[in-house]
Formats: structure tokens, sequence, C-alpha cells
């Protein structure tokens, strides 16, 4: 829906204006370039005007991989939009490829009809040649037909811009991602002065110390000459024939801020020492995309939080129980191949019955896997992967703000149950970016701590019989010493026993404890009717894709509903019945269908299983699809065609 | 508060011991039990904040048997969970009950990185060459050759020696002493308990089971004082039961020498607290067969222990930004408000 109205910038020049309800941009380019510098500016810019966020950071697990190929290319897409959205979107409406290669490798994804603004400069034999389009060229052999191109020598008009400076030309050419943000400021109608403030105020929080100010100082004014450079150009040059405008979304009032789910997942603990008033121990083994977790509590010191990084993975985990039995929060992060490390000691937290919570930030597998991509297949690893009968809690974040609650709910359940809890996030979630509602004080959940000292002969494994916990007595505490361990336990005595029968109930009273945090969790709730043809059952980060694939569904008169599991052990207690409310149920899963095959087995419901294993997130189409497919309508109005379906319907189980 | 005055039955736990009678883990655990209450006295302790952290292994059943607080985790992780049980509670006594397969084999990194980091904890590393728990498989500190279940022609692997071990993880407290010799053992514990950071003692321990008389050459009632060189601080380094030799280096080697032909002024003097761990790193490397074997304190250093430098930094990060206020803290930075339409 077009219209035209005066431009705000140049009164007298007739603009033609397009008003969208959302906008999918994604930048592409070297992971040398900048990109994801230039999406986050954007984001933020986006977020403060009062959009609605989503964001899908991409980069190779290279950190710097040869320049120009296809295996260097770094992306970063975001949507913004007018009304509450949960994806970064499926395809872009528009693309900005810094080189040959960045095209050559997102040009499948652009919306049909989609605009690309290229760097024309990049495209010469060398480019062409590194991206692998040998004696072709994208730009004229028809490979572009159908979109609408411009061509923008961006880096040569870079180099005039921070001419001023004296910059050499290396340094000089750095700053042509300012030039690109500049021509997407002008084209999404921003104001050019928030954004240079932007860009002042992260080059300046990037240092402390004083000798590199200067050195960042001088970067911000080339950056800002650039970005300017940019958005004049776009703006003068009367190449770009639209701009557009996308309104703001209605959300809650309160203040906001943007995170990642990593952020989201560090504050989240944080949160959980302030509102407990124990002390946080985070000891964790760098790994990707974990790692930020361990970054984020390390700024933390001002608040007593004490992190370690450990020798490895083990040594990590270790260090998480040894504070858990001090008495304090012990907590662990990492992904998938160290989650695998870490079993055993999980078993001794699950046998000694101490309270640690163990963040799996997921990423493709097996072994080393996909580092940098993201994938839902620790699932079955969290529930079951150890030795023994050895149940744990395990809880998932379905979005990036989503991360703060359910860190916090960790700790509640580990503190209230005596166990170890599996916090899982995964890759798109951990570097994914939207904005986040601040709690009030009074929004902060609370977590319950032991009362009191056991009184008379402390029995160690004698149990609360609401939760069937035991109770926690650290070091310190007089009289009541003790000796715990992984050896089986006495029943309430607590002390080491053989004894077969003994074996059998503390294996069974470890399962009803976990099973009994069903009781204190909330029930499920659906999104759509609470009965119908179709319940589309999620876990984590797909959240986002099933709710909008859902939301168009029942747009077309279609009785579905979809459902979301933030508690995937125990489930929570009413998850038997909402199943039995749909006719068919549809589970999407980024795995080969870990969740479908426990309800399954648990509910001996046939669910259908709707399996990517790309280390992509699902679009909403491909979900959308396969609803429509469920119920037979055929896929009428349609508009994108979709990619081959990675589905393997019965890998599992069936 | 005064420290209530304790006695060695205060530290004996009501379960019974069940390690192979003749065992020397016995001695250690009546070492341990008998100096507790002077460590107590010394570093003005409570019962209640003193903690045993061991592993698996025969040794690791220790913490079961005092009447402090315990953990019994699982193998080789001890050094690990120690480490974060002291670091979240400095105000405990920590130690870590380890063996030569528990230490040194499954559980070697975080030896070497507790010791690194010098965490303030007290590892006793029960050293009795084999594999107890497990039925006698060859360890890693057995001596090649050595014949078990596992190596029934021989072990074809070179022993590693615990001590050079923990000097070459820059420990800041390394010392060895036999489970027979208890008056040595109390005096080794004593000051390992009021060390700065970590303190690594090795325990000569025979395993009469497995591996009977591994020690008994230089550490029996008969051989010691003929076999053993006991070290001390700012003294040369004379052994033999008629003290009448002593160990001396000779470009940059050492050397065993008589004094009736060496004057004992030119001897080297040993000096536990040398900044280079050298002359530690000689001793712990001395052949066993020709030279006799050092116990007491190879090396005795202050530096800082890591929860002291944690806690440190949260210190200064609290005088710096102030201490920290949640709600404060997370809505600090690049934030927005969105007002009621």
């Amino acid at each position: 829906m077009a219209s035209h109205r005066e431009s705000p910038e140049k009164p007298g020049k007739t603009r033609q204006f397009k008003e969208m309800d959302h906008a999918i941009v994604r930048f592409a380019g070297d992971s040398g370039d900048g990109i994801q510098l230039t999406g986050s500016l954007f984001t933020h810019d986006s977020a403060v005007l009062g959009h609605d966020v989503s964001t899908l950071p991409e980069y190779p697990a290279e950190i710097r991989a040869p320049a120009g190929t296809r295996a260097g290319v770094s992306s970063f897409q975001l949507n913004f939009s007018s009304a509450e959205i949960h994806t970064p979107g499926d395809r872009p409406h528009m693309l900005l490829a810094l080189n040959p290669a960045a095209l050559a490798v997102h040009l499948a994804d652009l919306m049909p009809g989609g605009t690309i603004v290229l760097d024309d400069d990049a495209f010469d034999t060398a480019g062409l040649g590194k991206a692998g389009f040998s004696g072709t060229d994208p730009r004229d052999d028809g490979t572009l037909a159908g979109y609408q191109v411009y061509r923008v020598p961006i880096t040569s008009l870079t180099l005039e811009a921070v001419r001023p400076l004296g910059l050499d030309k290396k340094q000089a050419s750095l700053c042509k991602n300012m030039f690109m943000l500049g021509l997407v400021a002008w084209i999404y109608d921003r104001s050019a002065v928030s954004v240079e403030k932007q860009i002042d105020s992260l080059l300046e929080r990037k240092t402390t110390q004083p000798a590199m100010l200067e050195k960042y100082r001088e970067q911000a004014r080339a950056n800002k000459l650039a970005f300017r450079a940019g958005y004049n150009y776009a703006d003068t040059v009367e190449v770009f024939v639209c701009r557009y405008a996308v309104g703001k979304a209605k959300l809650l009032p309160g203040t906001y801020r943007r995170v990642t789910g990593n952020e989201a997942t560090a504050l989240g603990f944080l949160a959980a020492s302030v509102i407990s008033q124990r002390s946080l121990l985070y000891a964790s083994y760098p790994i990707t995309p974990a790692s930020d977790i361990l970054h984020e509590l390390s700024r933390y010191r001002h608040f007593g939080v004490r992190t370690v990084q450990a020798e490895d993975e083990i040594a990590a985990i270790a260090m998480a129980i040894g504070a858990a039995y001090g008495g304090c929060l012990g907590l662990t992060g990492t992904s998938g191949p160290g989650v695998a490390l870490k079993t055993e000691a999980v078993g001794l937290a699950v046998m000694a019955e101490l309270p640690v919570v163990i963040v799996n930030v997921q990423r493709g597998g097996p072994s080393t896997g996909l580092p940098t991509k993201t994938e839902q297949s620790d699932l079955l690893q969290a529930i079951y992967g150890r030795n023994g009968e050895c149940p744990v809690a395990v809880l998932a974040a379905h979005s990036p703000a989503h991360c703060f609650e359910m860190a916090i709910e960790a700790f509640r359940i580990a503190i209230r149950y005596m166990t170890p809890v599996f916090l899982l996030s995964d890759g798109s979630i951990a570097n994914g970016t939207e904005p986040w509602r601040t709690p009030e004080e009074s929004e902060l959940p609370a977590i319950d701590l032991p009362q009191g000292l056991p009184a008379g002969d402390y029995q160690v494994y004698a149990r609360d019989p609401g939760t069937l916990a035991r109770q926690w007595v650290a070091p310190g505490t007089p009289g009541l010493e003790h000796c715990l361990g992984g050896l089986e336990k006495q029943d309430i005595s607590g002390k080491v026993s053989h004894d077969s029968a003994n074996h059998q109930r503390m294996v069974r009273l470890r399962m009803e404890k976990i099973q009994g945090i069903a009781k204190d969790i909330p029930e499920l709730t659906v999104f759509g009717p609470a009965q119908g043809d179709l319940l589309v059952l999620g876990w984590g980060g797909t959240f986002g894709a099933i709710h909008h694939a859902v939301e168009r569904a029942q747009r077309r008169g279609l009785s579905v509903a979809a459902s979301q599991l933030d508690y995937l052990n125990p489930f929570p207690a009413n998850l038997g019945k909402v199943l039995r409310s749909y006719r068919q149920v549809l589970i999407p899963e980024l795995n080969a269908g870990q969740l479908r095959m426990l309800i399954r087995a648990q509910f001996l419901i046939d669910a259908a299983g709707l399996n990517k294993i790309t280390g992509q997130p699902f679009r909403t189409s491909e979900i959308e699809l396969e609803i429509l497919r469920l119920l037979g309508v055929q896929g009428g109005g349609r508009q994108d065609p979709l990619p081959p379906n990675e589905e393997v319907h019965g890998a599992i189980g069936a | 508060m005064t420290n209530p005055k304790y006695e060695r039955k205060d530290f004996v736990a009501k379960e019974d011991v069940r390690w192979c009678p003749g065992c020397g883990d016995y001695a250690v655990l009546s070492q341990v039990q008998r100096v507790m209450p002077e460590i107590c006295e010394r570093l003005q302790l409570r019962r209640e904040n003193i903690v045993f952290v061991s592993g698996i292994g025969c040794s690791s059943r220790f913490p079961y048997y005092m009447n402090t607080y315990g953990f019994h985790t699982i193998h080789g992780r001890a050094p690990a969970i120690a480490t974060g049980l002291q670091l979240c509670r400095p105000d405990l006594l920590v130690w870590v009950i380890t063996g030569d397969g528990d230490g040194l084999s499954i559980g070697t990194n975080h030896l070497v990185h507790c010791l690194r980091r010098n965490v303030n904890v007290k590892i006793l590393l029960f050293n009795n060459r084999i594999y107890g728990l497990t039925k006698g498989q060859f360890s890693p500190t057995s001596e090649k050759g050595k014949k078990t279940k596992s190596s029934p022609m021989g072990s074809i692997e070179q022993p590693i020696k615990p001590l050079s071990m923990a000097l070459a993880s820059e420990a800041t407290f390394v010392a060895r002493a036999s489970a027979t010799d208890g008056k040595n053992l109390q005096e080794i514990l004593l000051r390992a308990a009021c060390h700065r950071g970590s303190a690594f003692v090795e325990i000569l321990q025979n395993c009469n089971v497995f591996n009977d008389g591994a020690f008994e050459s230089f550490t029996s009632a008969a051989t010691r004082q003929d076999r053993s060189l006991y070290l001390q601080h700012g003294s040369p380094m004379i052994f033999g039961a008629n003290r009448d030799r002593a160990i001396r280096l000779r470009a940059g080697f050492p050397e065993i020498v008589r004094l009736d032909e060496f004057p004992e002024k030119e001897l080297l003097v040993f000096n536990e607290s040398a900044a280079h761990p050298g002359l530690a790193y000689m001793l712990s490397e001395l052949d066993e067969q020709a030279f006799p074997v050092p116990m007491g304190v190879f090396r005795c250093v202050d530096r800082s222990s890591f929860d002291e430098l944690l806690d440190e930094q949260i210190e200064t990060a609290v005088a710096k930004r102030g201490k920290g206020k949640l709600l404060e803290y997370i809505n600090s930075g690049d934030t927005w408000k969105v007002t009621a339409p």
C-alpha cells in the first residue's frame, strides 16, 4: 500500500512512502566487515523508536575465515514491526550485500521481488572469483532478475567520505558498514542524529583504557562521517525511489532494553542470587555459544558474583557442586559437548541432592558439530544422559528475554527440591535479541529458602513431606557434621548403604521428588481454542515460529492451537489433558524428534513430527505449510516457496 | 566466642572404619585425628568449619571416618569441588584427600590447576603406588616393570613423581611424609593447615594387600634414619643413622659426600622458601635407589591465595562502582520507556 507524503528531510521534494506493518532487513558481508555491529545499531534504533524487534545474527565458526569467500560470510537479520512479533522473520524484504559472496549465500532467502543493495565496488574480478562466480557476474547475467537492485559504489564513496581524517586505506574502508547503515537508515525513515548518538555511545563504552580512548574517538568520527555520507547519498542521489515507514508497536508500558538470550540468562542468575541472598558462583569453560554468559557474569563482581574460568567442563560443574555444598548458588554453563563431559558430576549432585543449575546453550551436534548454529538436540541428553536412574528437572527458555525468568525459576526449583536443574537455551536464543520490559521490584519472583535447622538427631536424608527434598545444611553449622557422597545412602539416615531394598526405595524417592515438581509449576496454556483439530506443541526457541504460524493458520479460520513447553521434566500436570483435547498433535523440533518420542512414550499419542536439523531456526512458513498439510488444506495463498523440508518422520521411536 | 578445647576423640566419627586390616590408611587417619585439636587451636577454628573432600579410591573413604563435614565425591574431581567450596566459603578449612590414581591419573588436571591457582585447600595425596579399590592394577606412580593383573609382563610406563608434578604446577607448599612416621607427619599436617593457599602433601602409605613393602626400604623404623633425608630449612642436607653423609651439588647435579671428607660449612644449605623451585625439584627427582629419600617440606613460599585475589576484585569493584543494585543495574545503559497510549 503506497502513499505519498512530503519528505521530512527535503521540503518540496515528493518522495514515495510505503507504509509497512513490518520490515525484514538482512545485512551481509565478510566476517571482518562489522556486520554484527551494524545490525545491532540498527536494531537498537528500531527498538528505541518503539518497534517490536527480533534478530537473527549468523557468523562463521572460524574467527577469520578467508576474506571474500562464502565460508567467511557473516549476516544479521532484523525484523522490526508495528505489531507484536516473535521471530526474526522468514525471508528478508531487503538484502544488503557488501561483497559477492554475501550475495551468493543469501540471495536464495530474499523475498521474491525484494530489494538488494550491494557494494558495486566489491564486484571486481577478484571478488567475484573468491565468491565462486567464475566468468559470470550475477549483476548482469539474469541472476537478479525480478528483484529491485541498487548498485552503490559503497567502498569508494566511503573512502571519499572519510578522506578528511587522513586514515590509511584499510582503516578507511572499514567504515563501509557505516555507509551501508546510512543508506538503510534513510530508506527506513530514521533520524540520522539518533543513529549517530548510538555510534558515539557504543564506541565510548568499548574501552576503559584512557590510552585507547583517542583511538576510539577517531574511529567514531570516521564512522559517523561514513554513516552521514551514506544517509545523504540516499537522500540526494535520486536512486532510491521509495522510503518505507513502519509504525510503532503497541507494547506494554514500562522500561525497555534490548537483551540477547545470554545476557538475559546472566541477569536472571544474578537476580536469583540477589533474591535468595545467596552468593553465586559461576564456573564455566569457554564454549560457543555459551561463553557470553561467562563474560557477562564476570562483569558482576560488584554484586559479589564469583566466576571461575575452569580448567575443563568437569571442573566447572565440580566447582558449582562445591559451591552448592557450601550453601551458595552453584552454577555452570556450557553447550552440548560440555554437558557430555559433566554427566558423571550431575549424577553426584543427584545422589547428594544438591541444588546445582546447568545451563546448556544448545548448538548443532553431535561431537563438535556446528558450534555457531542452533539445534534442539540435547533434550534427551538433559533428561536421560547419565548413568543409573538419575532424574533431574529440565526447563527451557523460549525466547531471549524469557531466559531471565527461567534462570530465576531454575534456581527456585533447584533449591526447593534440592536437585540439579538443566536450563536449556540454544544458539539462536543466545545470540538473538528482543526488547525486554524490565521487571519492577514487585514483579520479581520469590525463592523460598529453607527455614530453621533440623531439630534433634540430624538425619541427612530426612525429607520434607511436601516436596520430598532433604534439608540444605552447609558446613559451618554446629552439631550437624555429616558426610555426603556419591555412594547410595540409607533412606533417612544418609549413611552409606548397599542394601538392595533400600536402593530401590531411594531410586523411587528421587524420581517421585522430581515428578512432584509438576505440582509446583504453572499449567500448560494454549494459544487458540481449548480443543480443536490440531495442537502444535513446541519447546524452547521454536516458540516464535510456531506462534506466528499458528496465528496465520487461525486467521484462515482453521481450528489450530499452539502451546510451548517451558518445563520438560517433569511436564506440566495438565499436559495429557491438553494433548487429548485435539484430534491431531504436531511437534516441530530442531532435532530428529526427541520431544515427540517422549510424548508418544508417556501419553501413547501418535503425535506427528516436523523436524529440521539444518542448524537454522524454523521459518514460520515451514510450520504453517505442515499445519495446512495435516489439516488437508491445499496451500493456497502461500507466499513463499518452501526449501526442501528436512523432515525425518519416524526416525526415533516410531 | 572462645574456641572449644578439642581432643582427638572429637574428630573420630561413629562410622566403622572399613579399610583392610594392616592398611597404611589407618595410621594417616589416626595422625590426622590426633593433630586436629592443635590445628583448631592454632587457627582458632571450630570443628564445624572443617571439611574433608575426597574423590574415589581407598583413601577417599577418609571423610566418612572424620567427625567433621565431609564430601566423598567422584573420581579425580575432589580438588575442583573443593575449589568451588573454598571460594564461596573462605571461612572453612578445606582438606582434599586423594590417592595416586585419583589425583595423578583420572584427576591430574584438577590437581595441577588447583595448585597453580593456589586455592586455599590442603591436599593429602596417599601414594601407595598401586590401585587398591579396583584390586591391584599398576598406578601412575608404580615403578617400571611392575607386574600386576593389568601388567602381567611388567608395566612399561614411566612413573610420575607427585612432588615434581606439584612443583611444576607452581605449588606454594610441597611436602612429603611417611604414614609410618607419625611425629613427622603431624608436624607437616600442622604446617600444611597453617599455610596460605594450596598445601600439597604426598603421604607414602603402604598397601599391604596389593603392594606390600613398597616403601619398606626407606620408611621402616630400621631403615628410616639411614635411607631418608629429613629436610630442615636453613640446615645442610645431612643424613644417615650416624649423620655422616650429605647431599651437595656438583656441576649442577646432586651427589652424596661423606662428612669426614667434606667440611660441613661448605655443604649446600637447604632453603624451602627460595623463590626458584630448582633445589626442591632436584630433591623431588632424586633416584630413590641411589640417594636417600627426602622427607619434610620441600617448598614453602608465600603467595596470595585464589579466594583472597577473587575477594580483592570484588572489593575493588564495589569500591569503584558501588555495591550492585539489581534493578538499577538492569535498567542502566540503553533503555527506553514505553508509555500508555
